[in-house]
């Protein structure tokens, strides 16, 4: 195929021409998160993004792997990193920025900030109390059951929210009740800067909770993008015909720090060498490797990220320049009517 | 002809015509199905309404309450159900930080219909950790609506307008209400929330009450007439949205306040409701308000200490005698000394709980 992405217009035309398992698409939305949260990285030192921000750079295959696997009719509720999985979804960039910026344009209207980022038209929510999106992402897949429809709920969450109760009560409600959810689990190795090893028995696999819970697990490595969208596709396939509830543990790795824009190894929580293990491990460049017998793929890099700047670009500039929500909206929005 | 039914048979009927009216509505909490029915309240749903609308749940009060939020996220209506409101601590997490939170923090542009009811032990020694009133919690939180009816008439009603309320609605049930008996209409109705009611018009003194301490209220109000007193009795309804108006018309009219809450004094909602006399009608007081509320320690379980705990009737009464600069009362002067037990509401409730 002859490329010809002279303008966004037409790399637009070029991605919708190819089919949503295109692997080239799952680079293209993998290299997009990135170059997004590296942006927001760049900049947020001017401190005009004036809320928490936890980076997904590294975690690129979970979110676009589960969410190329989802129609836009299912749902996914994600955490307090939630960038990527808001974004794979369909989420719009500029109402993403624009909330990071709290501004009137947010996705909240500025009311939320990075960690609340949502589109109902998507069926996205995210929030950042750890584990508290799992239930949410069960009842969701209840509502479907009730109501005999064949779209299915995805709840992504990190290996710290295996440790709250609230799992455990989601995936024994999913389980008896043969619910269409697919659980996420992230697993990152920390929470915030507490290893695995000082949190969970180390002779326990993280998946066995959820067999324990008559819930159907499966390990998958979380940096390979197609591994992570074939799993998922599976999960999603028994889900839609009543085969009930499936948990992924993806394992892969965040690599800023919990939450900002610097890099903390020096702190010592975490080595070099693990870091670097990881990435060499990096999703963009394992998916990369898939495709590089495909001449024209690096040229397609390159003008892929041209694009996505040029994207970027235009987002920031609408973000920043939208006005802060007036004083009256402080006081809209305490109740629906 | 006016019928009379209980206040248990009252919510029933309420929330099977929502049911019928709606097949968005379901109710969840473990014992729905149950033989005894949630006190009478959930008889007969599930043979009506199988078991995806009428259903029973794991013990898991956090988890399952983020089931009925995300049910509501694809158009369901959850009513969710507490034997006690202690179990519904559990649910803390997910009604404050989601339900609560769920429409304002993104923008207005999710809502969350979900009425969760909990039920206020008292009696019968149900201790420390079964008969607390813990609405003032409840009522603090912004983006909740909190209501507590103390009649039959206004509890079809209420629930009614809690099920079709598109937020997050605290349906609070004292248990010495459930058998109380009122005139109720056959058809479906709607209460307001947020709106006070004039149980009593009077003109001498303003007793604000609501959910159980109504019914002592208005008790009290009968006596005090024949003391010569003419109170009005003011029934909240619901504690969130509160309605000051209401309050503060009475108040300008009889200068003189006392509100009755089954709740601890501290941070609580009598405090709420005086502070608001005081800031919008100060001038129109004529003596101190009173917040009459158990004393601020935990709710014991003994008969010997639980008639010490609870104010009733003889404590309003003496209130308002005090503000008034009369002198106080005992009950055998007032010949209204209960002569059942003062743990139960009367003859017919019975243990174990």
């Amino acid at each position: 195929m002859e490329l010809k992405i002279s303008d966004r217009q037409s790399y637009r035309e070029y991605v919708n021409e190819l089919k949503n398992g295109d692997l080239k698409l799952f680079y293209y939305d993998m290299l997009r998160i990135r170059l997004v949260e590296e942006k927001i990285a760049e900049i947020y030192p001017e401190q005009e993004m004036r809320c928490p921000v936890h980076l997904s750079v590294g975690q690129e295959a979970p979110a676009v792997g589960v969410c190329k696997a989802l129609g836009k009719d299912d749902f996914a509720l994600s955490t307090h990193r939630s960038h990527a999985h808001y974004l794979a979804k369909g989420g719009n960039l500029k109402a993403m920025l624009s909330e990071l910026y709290g501004r009137e344009t947010g996705c909240c209207g500025g009311k939320g900030g990075s960690m609340h980022l949502n589109d109902p038209s998507i069926g996205f929510y995210a929030v950042p109390i750890v584990g508290s999106t799992i239930p949410i992402g069960v009842g969701i897949a209840l509502g479907f059951k009730i109501q005999n429809k064949s779209e299915v709920s995805v709840a992504f969450f990190g290996d710290a929210a295996t440790e709250e109760g609230v799992l455990s009560e989601s995936l024994n409600y999913a389980a008896l009740c043969k619910l269409p959810v697919i659980f996420i689990c992230e697993n990152n190795l920390y929470s915030v800067y507490s290893p695995l090893s000082v949190r969970q028995p180390a002779e326990r696999n993280l998946i066995d909770i959820a067999k324990a819970h008559g819930v159907e697990a499966f390990k998958c490595d979380g940096n390979d993008v197609v591994a992570v969208y074939n799993a998922t596709t599976k999960a999603v396939e028994k889900a839609r015909i009543g085969g009930g509830p499936t948990l992924l543990e993806l394992s892969t790795y965040r690599y800023y720090e919990h939450c900002g824009t610097n890099f903390d190894n020096q702190l010592g929580y975490r080595s070099e060498e693990e870091f670097n293990l990881w990435k060499a491990k990096d999703p963009l460049k394992m998916l990369a490797l898939k495709l590089v017998e495909d001449d024209n793929f690096k040229l397609e890099i390159e003008q892929m990220t041209k694009v996505i700047n040029l994207e970027i670009t235009d987002a920031f500039a609408f973000a920043k320049s939208a006005p802060y929500p007036d004083e009256a909206s402080l006081f809209t929005h305490l109740y629906a009517k | 002809m006016e019928r009379i039914i209980t206040y248990a048979k009252a919510l029933s009927e309420a929330i099977d015509m929502c049911m019928a009216k709606d097949d968005k509505v379901y109710i969840m909490g473990l014992g729905v199905p149950d033989p005894s029915g949630f006190f009478g309240t959930t008889i007969g749903l599930q043979e009506k309404y199988g078991k995806m609308r009428a259903m029973d749940m794991p013990t898991s009060e956090n988890g399952m309450t983020g089931v009925a939020i995300g049910s509501a996220l694809t158009g369901m209506r959850p009513i969710m159900a507490h034997h006690r409101m202690e179990f519904a601590l559990l649910a803390t997490e997910q009604i404050i930080n989601q339900a609560a939170n769920w429409h304002y923090m993104f923008g207005g542009k999710s809502s969350m219909p979900l009425v969760i009811r909990m039920f206020i032990g008292r009696g019968w020694g149900q201790g420390p950790q079964h008969s607390q009133s813990l609405q003032a919690m409840f009522a603090h939180i912004p983006g909740l609506k909190v209501i507590m009816p103390a009649t039959p008439y206004d509890a079809k009603g209420l629930m009614v307008s809690a099920i079709e309320d598109n937020n997050p609605v605290i349906f609070l049930e004292h248990r010495w209400l459930h058998t109380i008996t009122g005139k109720v209409p056959e058809a479906i109705y709607r209460i307001p929330i947020g709106k006070a009611n004039i149980a009593r018009s009077g003109s001498d003194v303003t007793i604000v009450a609501f959910s159980y301490m109504v019914i002592e209220a208005l008790f009290a109000a009968n006596i005090l007439m024949k003391l010569g007193i003419d109170a009005e009795v003011i029934d909240m309804r619901s504690i969130r949205p509160l309605d000051a108006d209401a309050v503060l018309e009475s108040v300008k009219k009889t200068g003189h306040l006392v509100v009755a809450d089954q709740a601890w004094k501290t941070g609580g909602i009598a405090g709420e409701i005086i502070a608001i006399a005081c800031e919008e009608a100060f001038g129109f007081l004529k003596a101190k308000p009173v917040r009459l509320t158990l004393p601020d320690f935990p709710s014991p379980s003994t008969p010997g200490l639980t008639r010490y705990y609870h104010p009733r009737a003889i404590n309003i009464i003496n209130s308002v005698l005090k503000m008034l600069g009369k002198n106080e009362k005992t009950e055998e002067e007032l010949d209204i000394v209960q002569k059942s037990p003062l743990d139960i509401p009367n003859k017919e409730f019975k243990g174990p709980f």
